[in-house]
């Protein structure tokens, strides 16, 4: 710690910062633009200028750039020095000779930190009266709006972009007062990280394209605390709604998830809530008209329950709540996972490594600190995307440190810590079925069958510790690659092993728990991170239940006759032809979802359940955290949280228990109480009845026109605002507006912080984590005794078959996650349908790219165009997985070449 | 009168081969150090030869090089660049140099580069000195071809590569940092200092960029001493220099003169005086982004001391001369001009505020000006100063109009007031931005 003093007041700041970063972490307001948080300094905007005196009788002082300023204990400044706050003045008058003043018509206007700066450097009157530089602007894709007349040349855009995200295809371009930030020429911005420009930007050049179709300002929207439902990573964001529609996804910062960012397909894939295929009110297909009331559907579905035998599909997209509420329900024994055999048992084994192995899982933010990393079949970027952007700040850790420390320069000083480390990476190994975006950052890379690539594990494992098990019939260069990785990851301080359930084999997953178990051995603090599929299939693997697979026989087996499905769609989790069989047999399905799709069309009972937008509930993330989100908008009596319509239709049946739960909490205790697993779980988030001076968490943030004029164009008789049963939030503007506990921020806001900048000042030190720590609460603790071998198994050599090709599941950020793909702009980022070869095989099988190769699984025949690559096994394949227009098959596994069918026209089924 | 670097520059003439640079005496520096100087002492005699950079800042070049990490253990490469991307406005000393003798750079740099442990060199060339680059080509060739570059020169076993970069033109890349950016393929941006360039400087290892005339100065220190180079000069800034005059004198030029002539002598002896009918109203010392100085300072011995006390730096020594029928707000607009088109664009002062000084002189020059209007070129003079702005570019940008407005305010003023300018005859010169 140091002592600085600003204004002549002694402050004690930690040292290794700015002065900048000191400045806003003790809650000064001190205008800046091109420094950022997550990225350092670069010293370009000047904004930051404070007064420097070189000792207490220096009186005249110099201007200095405090983000550029190491912390030095005794140092003496001004903030609040004439010249200074002249000078800030005039670094905004400078910045606004080009602007072109269109706040009224910006989307940023209102959320706007050019705007917030202005106001507080107290810049008011334009002297520029010349000509403004205008530019063209681009199409960049689907994602993001360009207007580059707005811009004020922070250079954040580019350095988040290129040098943190790892982008190609955006820079700055052109000179003196004509820069111009975009890409070369128009087209879709390719990074997976594009959508960040929204909030990295400080003003409205660069602004989300999916708000402007439903556009609304800041201020309008009623804002809530929740958490991305689109992978397993479970990055907290804040979803914004107005009149009945979702308007947009924002980051809601969270030390150590997220921080200050999130993916395209979490920011961007929320149209799904918005959906035209959106079920509204519950169905009875039995009655006429089938759209029905709730009570009348609730009877339904319990004379369906008490005339029938029931079993309950639950599903890993749903909450932990929800799943509980059905498991209750139907009881333990007829509660089944709605997931794929195959996925099932992925998740169980990873839940159980987790348990079990050695190793502990580090948070993103503890990746970003990983000096070694060993990845094994995961493309991360396709399916953990933030997993990705940590990996890619991990690589630079190890030299980066090394360099900085001998070249004295603080952490800080982007450009100057870049300079120094050139393109020098730490060590970063990857072993998948196909190439990944993360490649170009690896030491090295291979490509092979998941068994080739869960051998090579072993054989890493067996180098770093002799008695875990030895693998037989390497060749040299896996040897030597095995070895490289063993040496690397045992130099390191801090090993990293990335697996997951997405190339699907389990044999992968028990390398990775191998190696950890051995680095732990060797007395490594090592880190194992598993992805998981979706969103909640932690939570859903935690609460345990039976396979798809005896649900299905359960029924054809006659030892049930009703089914009651949880937000699943069974034609995702199994063959077609089964899932058809099984629907048919049932005497009644009764369905819960928010969306129609082939499931609910055998639906005879179905419950119109709310999204994540419109229900409370909790995720368990990969990590094992347990995270709370929000109800962002009430919705009518037709349209509730799935654990809602199964607690209500508890109570109609008289369920010994849950006819005593009445509300959230009820659940959420019960479940704790029930489950030793979710200790702790209730804790995650406040109760409902919690208050801050008696009032609740207002989710719309403060409007000067107050919500009385929110619905006054509809009827000038202000109705009773609706009232949160299941959360201390309100649904308007009203209730307490200082800083709400870290768990339930709905939106970042302090007085003269309009835009999401104001995160600084719900954090402990800028850039670190939130008072009151980060939310969420982590469930799995490792077992650290366990330092012996997770198996001896090591898989033989993977065997191509004559005739068959091993068709292996290709994951696509865009495209493969069924959520997301209701959204129209992710559709627009997503491939077409096509199956990938590897050359050789193609040569042999006379096949060039765009041609159709037929083949069969389980029953199930494809015809798709096919693509070819020489990095894929030969005698693997790949098709992308979750992709609509391609029907399910339980990947990996076997595709049977139909030569004879190839020529011959299909009927609909093929594509 | 001695001129050690000019003395084998004969104007008109091709420069000397490597045979005849040889004949003369050269490379007698690199057998020197090679045999007997440590590089350690290579360092302590330029420091105390007190040869100051002739790039403008001035600094100690013995010092400047003690800050390079020397040893095993550091980073290696080590790299030695000389800038001569000479692009100051009414600045032509080097080229003199680099067409006239590029042998004597070459001999320089191998200097430097010993003194430095450096193993790589590159002379970075302002891409419109094409013959120099021709010249220098040709050199390089023969030094590889007679050992003196390359491997194991002179069997020493010290190893030294030489090459030469032409740049695309930018008046930032003569900043030593935005030179090393644009050396490594990136923009032309300067970097912030600390760390400097001596620590992290080209591709992030340690490197040192000196100025041309600098690195010429070199072999004769060597082969003559400290104490002889000091006494080249006539006050206390030691060594020889070579000023140049632009502007309407009557011979206009460059010389290789002791250090501290005055200007009076510069400009009526050497530059022949102002032409018949042109009064003498100012002067640049050294290239646009010097102060004015005016007739009061024509005494002035030109070194590196007097003028900065004078309230202008001496730069480049190459001076450029106002006359009286010339506009002095259209000249600096001129300059304003030139200053508002380099700048790299990347801090928000320089960016914006040169633009902005350059429409409002344009505004003047056309008899367009507002009174206000020179109460914002006095904040930009204060607010665009040393440390307010990323680097030197803005500042320096500043020093004419500042000196300008001191010293010619009633020519601003009367501009203003008669809304045309006295001395606009035809139609006002329009930029093309």
């Amino acid at each position: 710690m140091a002592t600085i003093y600003i204004d002549d007041k002694p402050y004690e700041v930690p040292t290794g910062k700015n002065l900048l970063e000191a400045c806003l972490t003790l809650g000064k307001d001190l205008p800046y633009f091109c420094w950022h948080p997550a990225m350092g300094s670069i010293g370009a905007c000047r904004q930051c200028a404070v007064k420097v005196y070189k000792d207490e009788n220096d009186t005249k002082g110099k201007l200095f750039m405090s983000c550029m300023e190491q912390v030095r204990d005794g140092m003496r400044i001004s903030i609040a020095d004439m010249e200074a706050k002249e000078f800030r003045a005039h670094i905004i008058g400078w910045l606004m000779t080009n602007h072109p003043h269109d706040c009224a018509v910006c989307d940023e206007g209102g959320s706007c930190h050019l705007q917030d700066m202005t106001v507080m450097t107290g810049h008011n009157y334009r002297a520029y009266r010349f000509d403004k530089r205008t530019y063209v602007n681009q199409y960049l894709g689907p994602f993001i709006n360009h207007e580059m007349n707005r811009c004020i040349q922070c250079y954040r855009c580019v350095r988040y972009y290129k040098d943190y995200a790892g982008g190609k295809d955006l820079d700055v371009f052109a000179a003196h007062n004509h820069l111009y930030f975009g890409r070369h020429e128009d087209g879709v911005l390719e990074s997976e990280f594009s959508g960040n420009l929204v909030e990295v930007c400080p003003t409205g050049v660069f602004t989300d394209k999916t708000l402007k179709q439903h556009y609304t300002r800041k201020w309008d929207l009623t804002m809530a605390p929740s958490v991305c439902h689109h992978c397993s990573l479970g990055c907290n964001i804040s979803a914004g709604e107005r009149y009945g529609t979702l308007r947009n996804i924002t980051n809601r910062y969270n030390g150590e998830v997220n921080g200050y960012f999130l993916c395209d397909r979490g920011r961007f894939g929320y149209e799904h809530v918005n959906h035209v295929g959106r079920i509204r009110k519950p169905l009875v297909r039995a009655k006429l008209p089938e759209a029905t009331d709730k009570l009348t559907a609730l009877q339904a579905a319990a004379a369906a329950f008490r005339t029938g035998s029931v079993i309950g599909i639950g599903s890993p997209r749903a909450s932990l709540e929800s799943n509980f509420m059905l498991k209750t329900l139907v009881g333990d024994d007829n509660f089944h996972h709605g997931v794929s055999d195959t996925e099932h048992d992925l998740v169980c084994l990873a839940l159980k490594i987790l348990k079990e192995g050695a190793a502990r899982t580090p948070s993103l933010r503890e990746v970003e600190q990983a000096d070694a990393v060993f990845i094994l079949g995961e493309d991360l970027t396709n399916t953990a995307p933030m997993l990705a952007l940590a990996v890619r700040q991990s690589v630079r850790k190890q030299p980066s440190l090394e360099h900085i420390s001998k070249a004295n320069i603080p952490v800080w000083q982007d450009a100057a810590v870049r300079e120094l480390m050139q393109d020098e990476m730490g060590p970063l190994f990857i072993a998948t079925i196909h190439n990944t975006k993360l490649d170009e950052i690896a030491t090295h890379t291979y490509n092979d069958s998941p068994d080739a690539i869960a051998r090579l594990g072993f054989a890493v494992a067996n180098f770093i510790h002799a008695d875990f098990p030895e693998v037989t019939g390497l060749n040299e260069n896996e040897i030597q690659l095995a070895r490289q990785i063993a040496d690397a990851l045992m130099a390191a301080k801090k090993p990293l092993v990335i697996s997951g359930t997405h190339c699907g084999s389990e044999r992968v997953l028990m390398a990775t728990a191998n190696i950890t178990n051995a680095l732990v051995a060797k007395e490594k603090e090592a880190g194992i991170v598993l992805t998981l599929p979706e969103c909640n299939s932690m939570g859903f693997a935690m609460l345990g239940g039976h396979r798809l697979e005896s649900a299905f026989e359960a029924i054809l087996n006659d030892y049930a006759d009703t089914v009651i499905i949880l937000e699943n769609d069974l034609y995702r989790r199994a063959n077609a032809g089964m899932v058809t069989n099984f629907l048919k047999t049932c005497k009644n399905v009764i369905v819960l979802d928010h969306l129609h799709n082939a499931t609910t069309e055998e639906a005879s009972i179905l419950l119109a359940s709310g999204t994540f937008a419109e229900s409370d509930g909790t995720l368990i993330n990969n990590e094992g955290r347990a995270q709370r989100f929000f109800q962002v908008y009430p919705t009518g009596d037709d349209l509730q949280e799935s654990w809602r319509w199964l607690g209500e239709l508890g109570t109609i049946l008289a369920h010994d228990r849950i006819s005593h739960w009445h509300g959230f909490d009820d659940v959420l205790q019960a479940m704790v109480k029930e489950m030793p697993e979710f200790k702790g779980v209730d804790a995650v988030a406040p109760g409902t009845d919690f208050r801050i001076a008696g009032q609740k968490i207002p989710r719309a943030p403060h409007r000067f026109s107050g919500r009385t004029a929110m619905l006054a164009n509809i009827n000038v008789n202000e109705p009773k605002p609706p009232v949160d049963p299941d959360a201390p939030l309100s649904y308007t503007m009203e209730g307490y507006r200082g800083q709400p506990p870290s768990s339930i921020i709905p939106f970042f806001w302090a007085p003269g912080w309009n835009s999401v900048q104001a995160t600084n000042k719900y954090q402990q030190e800028v850039g670190g984590h939130l008072k009151g720590g980060d939310p969420g609460l982590r469930l799995i603790k490792p077992d650290t005794s366990h330092t012996t071998p997770y198996t001896q198994t090591v898989p033989q050599k993977f065997q191509p078959l004559e005739g068959h090709l091993y068709m292996l599941p290709l994951h696509h950020i865009f495209g493969s996650e069924e959520l997301s793909m209701y959204s129209p702009p992710i559709v627009e980022r997503a491939p077409e349908p096509y199956v990938l070869l590897n050359e050789a095989d193609a040569i042999q099988m006379k096949l060039q790219v765009g041609q159709s190769l037929s083949f069969t699984i389980e029953g199930q025949v494809y015809q798709l165009p096919v693509k070819i690559s020489t990095l894929i096994r030969s005698g693997t394949a790949g098709m992308p997985a979750g992709l609509p227009g391609i029907p399910y098959a339980e990947l990996p596994a076997w595709a049977t070449l139909n030569r004879e069918l190839k020529w011959k026209q299909q009927p609909q089924t093929t594509y | 009168m001695e001129k050690p670097l000019t003395q084998h520059i004969v104007p008109g003439r091709a420069p000397l081969s490597l045979k005849e640079y040889e004949k003369v005496g050269g490379y007698q520096s690199v057998r020197k150090i090679l045999k007997e100087m440590a590089p350690a002492d290579v360092q302590n005699l330029v420091k105390a030869s007190d040869l100051r950079g002739r790039g403008g800042a001035g600094f100690n070049t013995g010092l400047k090089w003690s800050f390079v990490p020397m040893g095993p253990e550091v980073a290696k490469p080590k790299y030695l660049v000389a800038n001569a991307d000479e692009m100051e406005p009414g600045t032509f000393k080097d080229r003199v140099l680099l067409e006239g003798n590029p042998h004597q750079l070459i001999e320089g740099m191998i200097v430097a580069a010993y003194a430095i442990d450096a193993s790589i060199s590159y002379i970075f060339m302002r891409w419109a000195y094409k013959v120099a680059a021709r010249e220098i080509i040709k050199a390089l060739d023969e030094a590889y071809e007679a050992g003196y570059l390359g491997e194991n020169i002179l069997g020493s076993g010290f190893n030294l590569d030489m090459h030469l970069h032409t740049g695309v033109g930018r008046y930032m890349c003569g900043e030593e940092t935005a030179l090393l950016n644009a050396l490594e393929g990136k923009r032309a941006n300067p970097r912030a200092k600390p760390p400097f360039p001596q620590v992290s400087g080209l591709f992030g290892k340690p490197t040192i960029v000196n100025n041309v005339e600098t690195l010429c100065c070199l072999p004769h220190i060597i082969n003559n001493g400290a104490e002889w180079f000091k006494g080249l000069s006539k006050t206390g800034d030691a060594g020889t220099k070579l000023y140049g005059i632009s502007g309407r004198v009557k011979t206009p030029g460059c010389w290789e003169l002791p250090m501290g002539t005055t200007i009076r002598e510069l400009i009526e002896e050497h530059g022949g005086g102002m032409q018949d009918g042109y009064l003498f109203k100012g002067l640049l010392p050294g290239g646009a982004s010097t102060d004015f100085l005016v007739e009061e300072h024509l005494d002035l011995p030109m070194d590196y001391t007097a003028i900065q006390a004078a309230g202008s730096r001496m730069g480049t020594g190459t001076m450029i001369i106002l006359d009286d029928q010339t506009c002095p707000v259209g000249f600096v607009h001129n300059l304003q001009h030139f200053f508002a088109q380099e700048s790299c664009g990347f801090c928000t002062p320089c960016r914006e505020g040169l633009p902005w000084v350059e429409k409002i002189l344009l505004a003047i020059d056309r008899g367009e000006g507002k009174p206000e209007h020179l109460l914002t070129l006095d904040f930009h003079t204060k607010y665009l100063g040393p440390g307010n702005t990323f680097c030197a570019l803005a500042p320096g940008a500043m020093e004419p109009l500042q000196s300008a407005l001191k010293y010619f305010r009633e020519d601003f003023e009367r501009h203003i007031h008669e809304q045309h300018c006295p001395w606009s005859k035809a139609k006002v010169w329009q930029p093309s931005i």
